[in-house]
C-alpha cells in the first residue's frame, strides 16, 4: 500500500468516525458560535485602537491614525498616574493580602476545636459571596464622615472625625483593606486543602521524636505547604496590571484620582463616560497584550516549579 | 486525657479566642447592615447603632416595597440569575461533555478556541461595540448572553466526566444507544455534585454582577437590583461630598440603602449553609486541575 491510498483511506476513515460522532458535534456547536460571536467578533474591532473611530463611520469606515492614541496615552499624564496606581495597588495586596491568607490557613489548621472551627470557616468564607456594590457601600457608609461607624469610634476617643474617602492618602489602604476582609477567608480554602494531603505519618513520626506543636509546624506544615505557595505566587504575577475596576469605580472620586486611578478605570472611564473609543481600546490593548505575556511567563515558570500548569 | 502541656493549652484558648474575634470581624459589617436597616435614621445619625437594633422601626422596608424601581429591579434580578443561569449550563455541559471524548476529531481545536480566551480579551470597549453592533445593547437577550459561559467552569465540568468509566458508556452503545442517550442517561445522573457545584456558581455569578449589565443596560425597568443599588450607593456617597448639607431627609435615604441590602442578600444568607460544601468542593475540584 503507497502513501496516497493509505492517506485516502484513513481520510475515509476520518470522514466516517466524524459522521459516528455527528451528535457529539451538535452538542458542542451552540457553545462554539457563542464564543465565537462574543469573544472572537469584538477582537475585529480592537483595529479601532489605530484608528478615529467614529460612532457614524463604524469600525471599518474610521481613518487610519497610526500609534496616534498610543503617544497620546504615554506621552500624557495618564499613563504613569495609572499604571503606577495599578501596579502600587497589586504590590500592596501581595505584601498584605496573600501573607496573611496563609497565616489564617495555619491557624484555621492549629485549631484544635472541631466544632468552632467550622463555625469559624462558615463565617470567614461569607464575605466572598458579597457582591462588589454591597462590599462599595458598606465601605461608604462605615467610613461616612457623619453617621459612620468608624467615625463615630473615633470621636468617643476624642479624635477629630476624618472623611476618609475624599483624601487620597487613604483610597490605598481601603482598598485594600475592602479586598483583604473580602478574600482572605475564602483564600484560605486552598491551603486548607493543601494541607490536609500532607502526610499525617510525618507528624506522628514527629511527635514520637519529641518535636513539639511550633517544631511540627516549622519542619512539616510549612515545608508542605511551599509548592502551593509557589503556585499561587507565580500565578498572581500574572495578574499584576488587573485591579477590580468594577469596585474602585464605585469608590472613587475625582479628588482621589491620583492614588485610585487604574488602568481598568481609565479604560473604562476613557471609553464609557467620555466616549474616546478609540484612546480606551488602545489603552485596553495594551493592558491586554501585557497581560497575556505576563500569564504565559507565569505559566511556564511554574510548570517548571511545581509541573502544574494553569490546565 | 488532654495530653497538651499547660503552655499548649493557654496557646489553644488564645487561638480559640482570636479565631472567634476574626469571624465576628468577617460578618460584623452584614450584622451592621441588617441591625441598621431596622434602627431608626435618628439612631443611626447620633451614632447609637453599634452591635444591636435601636429603635426598633420597619419604615425602611416599607419604603422599599413601596418604591415601584426595587420591587421591579428585585424582580430582574431573579430573571437574570434564574435564566442565565440555566443558559449558561445547558452550554457549558454540551460543550464539556464532546470535550471529554478522546475519540472525537478536531477536540484540541474546539479545546484550544475556548482556553485563548482566558490567556486574551478583545477589551472594553471592542466587547462593547460588538453587542451594540448585535444590536443586543439594551436588551435583556444581552445580558442574558453576555459572558453566559465561563471557559474555567467548561474546564471543570470536562474534567468530571473525563472520570467516568468508559465502560459504562460502551454498554449503552452495545444496546444501541446513542451519545444523546449516553449524556442524559450516564452521564449527567453521575455528576449531580458537579452540576450542583456549577450551577451555584453561576448563580451567584449572575446574582452579585452589576458591571455589564450597568454598561449595557440604560431602561430603568430592565435593570437588576445591583445597578440600582450602585445608584444608591453612589448617591449616598456624593451625598456625603457635600456633607456640611446633610439633612434628616438623606439620612432615611440611608436605612433605605440598608434595607435595600438586606432583602438582595437574602437568598444569599438563606441559600448559604447549602451551597458552603459545594462552594469548598468547587475549589478543591479546581485546585487537584490546578
Amino acid at each position: 500500500m503507497n502513501e496516497k491510498t493509505s492517506f485516502f483511506i484513513s481520510r475515509k476513515k476520518h470522514i466516517r468516525e466524524v459522521v459516528r460522532d455527528k451528535q457529539l458535534y451538535f452538542m458542542i456547536l451552540p457553545a462554539i458560535i457563542w464564543y465565537i460571536v462574543f469573544l472572537y467578533l469584538p477582537m475585529y474591532g480592537i483595529q479601532i485602537a489605530f484608528k478615529d473611530y467614529s460612532v457614524f463611520k463604524g469600525i471599518t469606515g474610521s481613518a487610519w491614525v497610526g500609534l496616534k492614541h498610543f503617544r497620546d496615552f504615554f506621552g500624557g499624564v495618564y499613563a504613569w498616574r495609572t499604571i503606577r496606581n495599578t501596579l502600587l495597588i497589586n504590590i500592596y495586596q501581595l505584601l498584605t493580602v496573600f501573607p496573611l491568607t496563609i497565616i489564617l490557613a495555619l491557624l484555621l489548621n492549629e485549631l484544635r476545636y472541631k466544632k468552632l472551627k467550622s463555625v469559624v470557616q462558615t463565617m470567614i468564607y461569607l464575605p466572598h459571596f458579597i457582591s462588589a456594590v454591597i462590599v462599595a457601600g458598606l465601605v461608604i457608609s462605615f467610613l461616612s464622615p457623619e453617621a459612620g461607624i468608624i467615625n463615630s469610634i473615633i470621636a468617643m476617643f476624642g479624635g477629630e472625625k476624618i472623611y476618609f474617602l475624599i483624601k487620597p492618602e487613604y483610597f490605598r489602604a481601603i482598598y485594600i483593606t475592602m479586598g483583604g476582609w473580602q478574600g482572605i477567608g475564602f483564600g484560605t480554602i486552598l491551603y486548607t486543602s493543601a494541607l490536609c494531603s500532607i502526610d499525617s505519618e510525618l507528624y506522628q513520626a514527629a511527635s514520637i521524636d519529641g518535636a513539639g506543636r511550633f517544631k511540627r509546624l516549622i519542619h512539616i506544615t510549612i515545608p508542605g505547604l511551599m509548592p502551593t505557595i509557589a503556585i499561587m505566587l507565580i500565578l498572581r504575577m500574572g495578574s499584576m496590571l488587573s485591579s477590580g475596576t468594577a469596585t474602585i469605580i464605585l469608590l472613587y472620586q475625582p479628588i482621589t484620582y491620583e492614588t485610585a486611578d487604574t488602568i481598568g478605570t481609565f479604560v473604562y472611564r476613557s471609553g464609557l463616560i467620555e466616549n474616546n473609543f478609540s484612546l480606551s481600546t488602545a489603552v485596553g490593548l495594551f493592558e491586554g497584550v501585557v497581560s497575556f505575556i505576563l500569564v504565559l511567563g507565569t505559566n511556564i515558570l511554574s510548570k517548571k516549579v511545581g509541573e502544574i500548569s494553569l490546565w | 486525657m488532654d495530653l497538651r502541656s499547660k503552655g499548649e493549652r493557654v496557646f489553644d484558648g488564645i487561638l480559640a479566642v482570636f479565631m472567634v474575634i476574626i469571624s465576628f470581624l468577617a460578618i460584623y459589617p452584614l450584622w451592621y447592615v441588617i441591625i441598621a436597616s431596622f434602627s431608626s435614621s435618628n439612631a443611626i445619625n447620633e451614632g447609637r447603632v453599634f452591635f444591636f437594633i435601636n429603635e426598633f422601626n420597619l419604615s425602611s422596608y416599607e419604603e422599599v416595597f413601596q418604591t415601584k424601581n426595587i420591587i421591579i429591579a428585585y424582580g430582574n434580578t431573579f430573571f437574570y440569575s434564574i435564566f442565565g443561569t440555566l443558559l449558561s449550563m445547558v452550554l457549558t455541559l454540551l460543550a464539556a461533555y464532546p470535550l471529554s471524548k478522546k475519540r472525537m476529531h478536531f477536540r484540541k481545536l474546539f479545546a484550544t478556541i475556548m482556553l485563548i480566551t482566558m490567556w486574551f480579551g478583545a477589551g472594553m470597549m471592542p466587547t462593547y461595540i460588538n453587542i451594540r453592533n448585535l444590536g443586543l445593547l439594551n436588551t435583556r437577550t444581552g445580558i442574558l448572553l453576555h459572558g453566559c459561559m465561563s471557559t474555567f467552569y467548561v474546564i471543570l465540568a470536562r474534567t468530571f466526566f473525563e472520570a467516568i468509566p468508559e465502560e459504562l458508556e460502551e454498554s449503552v452503545k452495545l444496546d444501541g444507544g446513542s451519545d444523546w442517550q449516553v449524556f442524559l442517561n450516564i452521564s449527567l445522573p453521575l455528576s449531580k455534585a458537579m452540576i450542583a457545584t456549577l450551577t451555584l456558581y453561576y448563580f451567584v455569578g449572575r446574582w452579585n454582577s452589576f458591571f455589564w449589565s450597568m454598561i449595557l443596560l440604560t431602561d430603568a425597568d430592565k435593570i437588576p437590583l445591583q445597578v440600582l443599588l450602585k445608584k444608591l450607593v453612589v448617591e449616598m456617597n456624593a451625598n456625603y461630598s457635600q456633607a456640611a448639607t446633610i439633612d434628616y431627609s438623606t439620612m432615611s435615604r440611608e436605612t433605605m440603602v440598608y434595607a435595600t441590602i438586606v432583602i438582595s442578600i437574602i437568598p444569599m444568607i438563606i441559600i448559604y449553609p447549602f451551597i458552603q460544601k459545594y462552594f469548598v468542593s468547587g475549589v478543591m475540584i479546581g485546585a487537584v486541575k490546578g
